[in-house]
């Protein structure tokens, strides 16, 4: 392993010698430059994708485990009463902290995505909610649906249970396919760098025969060609990370208010993670390269 | 230095080479004859490990082939000159990078001083061409090329293959010098050739012995060339 890292860490300084000795090529050189580039860009996304949904699925897991609602529907003359009694059975359920009855604002601000802003919310029979938080113990659901049903026959509990699964689950999915993307792409870099790199010792045969003649180890022939190629993954998937993470970063925010849809992109230190691209393409080169130069150097003596 | 013991080649279908016996020692002087075809270059190449014997041993500097890693492979061809037939080159690097070559790969660049191989290159009568590229050297000049590669690392045995095939008389002349004086500071040589008058020509300075290669076989010729 150490002698892995040594010959990195040569193959990073550089021997400009080396790298003469295997001919010059303009138009494959750009081609993976700009392969490695496009590569780059498409990482830059699936990881902006896989970090948003994890932020996403933790959000929503935290914010609504602990949370629950109880909607209330009566006739308006027994609103009042219902909401009271309502507010009897909470304050005195165990488990349950802080009950809340909603305003007429609040209650206005959550339905303007869906009806505008001018609802006149107070000639509507709308529902009256009531927020409440659990505490560490949770409270029983099931013995408290049966208290609300008794006491108040129009609430009904809502703790959020069924409709937050499959919203964390999906968005876990998300998270999941977004890694796989990553992963997918990682290894297309390879196999793309190890058909170029195919291509360019076929291209070099003679030279290699050269040079294995005249005494040189197989070390000195891959490195050669496993720098050029390091190299050029390296400057394109800069290339591409840079311009993908311009394009996340231009991406319209999200929305506070709604905070349905959280913004895809990077927040705080998560602007780092990217950055680690580049390098993680010139090491995923460097080792297609130098497996596919010794692969060819074993079929010469 | 180059043992060969009981050695056979065979590129399939039948051996090109059997029984074959040979020892290089330091200071040694060889030729190798025989017609097209029997097998002369096919028995260089074993001797310097880039082919692999069928059957029987060979040994270089006192280990098996077969045994080598490739590493010890390209450090013992540190110590063997080559010179092919068929010259090849880096042909994107000009004649003077190409002859210190082995300096190079083997990271000795230090020693690739700017004048000792200026002297290599008028030795050679190639001055003048330094900095041409190799595609633009006529044969006889890529001969003389190669040969001065095959030298420029000083190495204890040079192996030849029809060193003299694009040259004229008075080239051909020169290169048996260079190996003669080669020859005398204990530099092991066996050069394959058709070229008679060549053999004659060195016999006259060194004690040459010629082998040739007759029904798959290496005989000694004798002197009655």
């Amino acid at each position: 392993m150490n002698g892995v890292l040594d010959q990195m860490l040569a193959v990073l300084a550089g021997d400009r010698q080396a790298d003469r000795v295997v001919p010059p090529t303009g138009f494959t050189a750009r081609l993976t430059i700009f392969t490695a580039g496009a590569m780059a860009f498409l990482a830059v996304f699936a990881l902006a994708l896989s970090m948003a949904s994890g932020r996403l699925a933790d959000r929503w897991a935290d914010a609504l485990a602990r949370t629950a609602t109880v909607r209330i529907s009566a006739p308006q003359g027994q609103m009042q009463a219902q909401t009271d009694a309502v507010m009897a059975i909470l304050w005195t359920t165990p488990g349950v902290a802080d009950p809340r009855v909603l305003s007429a604002e609040e209650q206005r601000a959550l339905l303007a995505p869906w009806f505008g802003p001018d609802l006149p919310v107070d000639r509507l029979p709308l529902p009256q909610l009531v927020e409440l938080t659990e505490t560490e113990d949770g409270f029983d659901a099931e013995a408290l649906r049966l208290r609300l049903a008794a006491e108040a026959p129009g609430a009904v509990l809502d703790d959020h249970a069924r409709w937050r699964r499959p919203l964390v689950r999906a968005a876990d999915r998300l998270r999941l396919l977004g890694l796989v993307s990553i992963g997918l792409i990682g290894l297309a870099t390879a196999a793309m760098i190890t058909l170029s790199a195919n291509a360019a010792l076929a291209a070099n045969a003679q030279v290699i025969r050269v040079l294995r003649m005249v005494g040189a180890r197989d070390v000195y022939i891959a490195r050669a060609f496993v720098r050029r190629f390091a190299g050029r993954a390296l400057q394109g998937a800069a290339a591409g990370t840079l311009v993908g993470m311009i394009a996340v970063a231009l991406l319209p925010g999200a929305d506070p208010a709604g905070g349905f849809l959280t913004g895809l992109g990077f927040q705080g230190w998560g602007w780092i993670v990217p950055l680690f691209i580049p390098p993680l393409a010139a090491m995923v080169a460097f080792w297609a390269t130098r497996a596919a130069a010794f692969r060819m150097l074993t079929e010469m003596t | 230095m180059i043992e060969l013991e009981n050695v056979a080649h065979s590129y399939g279908g039948g051996d090109l080479l059997t029984e074959v016996g040979l020892t290089l020692a330091p200071g040694s002087f060889h030729f190798l004859t025989g017609p097209s075809g029997a097998g002369k270059t096919t028995l260089l190449r074993l001797c310097y490990g880039e082919l692999i014997p069928s059957a029987g041993n060979v040994r270089l500097f006192g280990q098996d082939v077969r045994q080598m890693s490739r590493d010890d492979l390209a450090r013992t061809r540190q110590r063997i000159g080559v010179v092919h037939q068929d010259c090849q080159f880096l042909n994107h690097l000009p004649l003077s990078e190409n002859v210190a070559l082995p300096l190079i790969v083997s990271g000795r660049e230090a020693e690739a001083d700017p004048a000792n191989l200026r002297e290599l290159l008028h030795w050679v009568g190639l001055s003048r061409q330094a900095d041409a590229l190799p595609p633009e050297l006529s044969g006889g000049e890529r001969q003389r090329a190669a040969l001065a590669r095959a030298v420029i690392m000083s190495p204890d045995v040079i192996l030849a293959d029809e060193p003299t095939g694009n040259v004229d008389w008075e080239m051909s002349l020169r290169l048996l010098q260079l190996l003669v004086e080669l020859n005398k500071m204990g530099k092991a040589i066996l050069i394959a050739t058709h070229d008679l008058n060549l053999i004659r020509a060195a016999k006259a300075q060194v004690a040459a012995r010629v082998l040739r290669i007759k029904d798959r076989r290496l005989l000694q010729a004798g002197a009655n060339l």
